[in-house]
């Protein structure tokens, strides 16, 4: 196995914009209310990677720290997200954010 | 001077039956108002008696400091009261025939469904009057003298339902405020310049001023203002205006405010500051011109007149005018002792007028009148003997009085004298008229007065008093006694009133308070004979002016009307009151709402003000509505926003981070 800290920061921290950009375009361009929660998902997790990225070149634990944190938060929110997905699709019976748009004036 | 403790109870006294009647009458019986509205100035007037009968004129005047009020470095104004023989005379006169004008009330306001609200006013318009009166500086006599113009403004605008008689309250309030403000600037010139608005320091202060410095310039400017305010509150020209209006009150109203009490505060108060018109001699003749003009002015306006009040309001303005006339020459005491005289005569001639008003169903034009002498009998002998009174017959209360002005103006310029001469037979020739038109020949209203909507201010009483009383009107009828006692006692007053000045003894008891020492006395052993044919002539053209009234109205009632006819603008002038009203409206008045229409309504305050406001909230509104389309709805399109925020935070970072 290749010593990972050969492999330089400006990698991760690439791989970890794309993944973030991928996050973005995907939450704003996707219908299903499933995918555009992926996302978010996608988003938190381009985000935990250039902590940990941090944390190693840095040799500093708090970036990794803070990753239990968020994905915590992460968890939680999945529950709670899901959850309220579910009641949605029951009550709208669809899953296409275009047609959830009773919150408006 | 000596301090007496009484003297506070006088003004207070009317005030607390004010205040009882004003906050419970509304609940309470007639009778139990009656006499809550009468015990409380009769006690004031038994006061004023009680004091009188221990004053003469030698007396050191009373004083009682009641309360400090406003204290301000080394100035101060007290709530102190002020007693000496001039406003004894006031004092009586004021709770004499404002207690005998309060008993009339009884009788003619009995039905009238503010009784209790006009008793109230009545008695607060007394507790002002007396306030004035009693004051002992100027800041407590100008509370007095506001006080009165309120207890006016509500009286004549007593049935405030009436269009007319709202604006006619509003007009005499709105004019009396222009004499106020000259006083008040008066005012505080007196403070400025000498510190006090104290009677006795500030008189004594400028007595002591050297006459080097004597400061001629500032005493004539502080004379012209205050008689600024006198012609406001006295109605001389050219703030005469309001008070013929102010007829719109009830009758007892006229008689008490507008020609016994209220209407005289100016010249009392001119004779008041005697001590600052005796050093300003300018002003002394502005004084002088203002009063005999006004007297003669109003006597011809008195002529063309039908309304019988209206007729005695101008006579009232004109009569007010001889007493400005004697301040001007000089004569202070000849000035109040007409005033006295002129209360009791006035305030009988308005009380009969109301009588008749009552009489005939509240007609008040003269020429639906005539032929009154058989019905209502006491009227006609009470105002009788008040209209010879006026006129100036001997020796009638106004003969002494009116003879005493014009033997002291012809002292000083015989142009005043003959002025006032020719206003004494116009005076004499108007009342007479006003007589025989009334009381002389058949009736000429019809049976059925009764049409309330074209009958004039007094009419609506009258009708509810008619369909209470349960008496109709088909024929004109004496009032009763409550309404003809005080009648008698007035027409006795003005019978032997006069004979107080007999012998100058009213001067004499006057003359402690003016300081003037017998100064009479030299023109007494002079001018006798000069003074008898003064007072023949004046005398001469009462007669006349009676002749020439019986003449017209009652041996050819005819002629007047062709009279009249080929007089044509002359005449119409004369009863349009030489259109003094719309030249005011026209000067005055229109600039005055034009320029708040266009300037002030439209100019600043849709102008500026409102559309301040309204363009805030326009484009508050107009923000609002364009980002209202952000809200969507859409989950996607707020997610886009989201994420548009967070690339401008990102943007702007990376700017300050490249900085």
């Amino acid at each position: 196995m290749g010593n990972l800290s050969n492999v330089p920061l400006s990698y991760y921290l690439v791989l970890s914009g794309i993944l973030f950009a991928c996050g973005v375009l995907g939450f704003l361009i996707k219908r299903n209310i499933i995918t555009v929660f992926m996302s978010i998902e996608l988003m938190l997790n381009g985000v935990n990677l250039s902590f940990v990225a941090f944390a190693a070149h840095w040799h500093h634990l708090s970036g990794q720290i803070f990753v239990f944190f968020v994905m915590v938060v992460a968890a939680a929110e999945a529950a709670v997200g899901l959850a309220i997905i579910i009641a949605v699709y029951r009550t709208r019976e669809t899953l296409n954010v275009d047609q959830v748009n009773l919150l408006k004036l | 001077m000596t301090p007496n403790p009484y003297l506070w109870l006088i003004p207070v006294l009317p005030l607390a039956g004010a205040a009882i009647n004003g906050f419970f009458g509304r609940h309470s019986s007639k009778k139990a108002i009656t006499t809550i509205a009468l015990i409380f100035p009769g006690a004031a007037f038994l006061l004023a008696l009680f004091i009188a009968s221990r004053f003469s004129s030698a007396s050191a005047p009373y004083y009682y400091d009641l309360a400090q009020w406003i204290r301000s470095g080394s100035f101060h104004a007290d709530f102190s009261f002020y007693l000496d023989q001039l406003s004894l005379v006031m004092l009586l006169a004021v709770t004499g025939v404002g207690f005998l004008i309060h008993i009339y009330s009884v009788g003619y306001m009995w039905d009238d469904d503010g009784y209790y609200r006009f008793m109230s006013y009545l008695n607060l318009f007394m507790f002002f009057m007396l306030t004035l009166v009693l004051a002992k500086n100027y800041l407590l006599m100008f509370i007095g003298w506001e006080g009165v113009g309120l207890a006016s403004y509500l009286l004549i605008g007593f049935w405030f339902v009436k269009d007319s008689a709202a604006s006619a309250g509003k007009k005499a309030f709105i004019v009396n405020r222009i004499g106020d403000f000259g006083f008040l600037i008066a005012l505080f010139l007196l403070i400025k310049h000498f510190g006090t608005l104290d009677f006795t320091a500030l008189f004594s202060k400028i007595q002591s001023m050297s006459p080097e410095n004597a400061g001629v310039g500032l005493l004539t400017s502080i004379g012209l203002l205050l008689m600024v305010g006198a012609a406001g509150k006295s109605a001389q020209i050219p703030l005469y205006v309001w008070l013929p209006d102010a007829m719109e009150g009830p009758t007892p109203v006229s008689a008490l405010i507008h020609a016994a009490t209220m209407v005289t505060a100016g010249v009392y108060m001119v004779a008041r500051s005697h001590v600052i018109f005796e050093r300003a001699p300018t002003a002394m003749t502005v004084v002088a011109i203002i009063g005999t003009l006004t007297a003669l002015f109003a006597a011809t306006i008195g002529i063309a007149q039908t309304d019988i009040k209206k007729v005695l309001a101008y006579s009232t303005v004109s009569q007010l005018g001889y007493m400005f006339m004697a301040c001007g020459v000089g004569a202070f005491s000849a000035g109040i002792f007409h005033l006295m005289t002129h209360a009791f005569f006035k305030g009988l001639l308005f009380l009969a007028a109301g009588s008749v008003i009552h009489g005939v169903g509240g007609e008040q034009d003269m020429r639906k009148m005539g032929g009154l002498r058989t019905y209502m009998p006491w009227t006609f002998a009470t105002m009788g003997i008040a209209t010879l009174a006026i006129a100036g017959i001997p020796p009638l209360a106004g003969f002494w009085s009116k003879d005493e002005i014009l033997w002291r103006a012809f002292g000083v310029n015989w142009a005043y004298w003959l002025i006032g001469v020719v206003t004494a037979f116009i005076t004499s020739f108007y009342m007479f008229r006003l007589m025989y038109l009334t009381f002389g020949g058949e009736y000429r209203g019809g049976p059925a007065a009764h049409d309330v909507k074209h009958q004039s201010a007094d009419a609506r009483a009258m009708h509810d008093k008619a369909s209470h009383g349960g008496h109709g009107h088909g024929e004109p009828h004496e009032s009763p006694w409550v309404m003809l006692g005080p009648l008698v006692i007035l027409a006795l007053l003005s019978l032997i009133g006069g004979f107080v000045g007999y012998g100058n003894r009213f001067e004499h008891f006057l003359a402690t308070a003016f300081q003037s020492p017998a100064q009479e006395a030299v023109h007494e052993a002079t001018e006798n004979s000069v003074e008898y044919m003064l007072m023949g002539v004046s005398v001469s053209v009462a007669f006349l002016g009676w002749i020439l009234a019986y003449l017209l109205y009652s041996r050819r009632p005819e002629l007047p009307g062709r009279i009249a006819q080929s007089l044509g603008a002359l005449y119409r002038a004369v009863s349009n009151k030489y259109y003094v009203d719309e030249l005011y409206a026209l000067l005055f008045v229109q600039p005055v709402v034009e320029g708040s229409s266009a300037i002030l309504w439209k100019g600043v305050d849709q102008g500026v003000i409102d559309a301040t406001v309204n363009n805030t909230a326009d484009a508050a509104r107009h923000t609002s509505d364009n980002l209202r389309h952000m809200q969507s709805g859409n989950i996607r399109s707020y997610a886009g926003w989201v994420a548009a925020g967070g690339a401008i935070v990102i943007a702007y970072m990376i700017w300050m981070g490249v900085r």
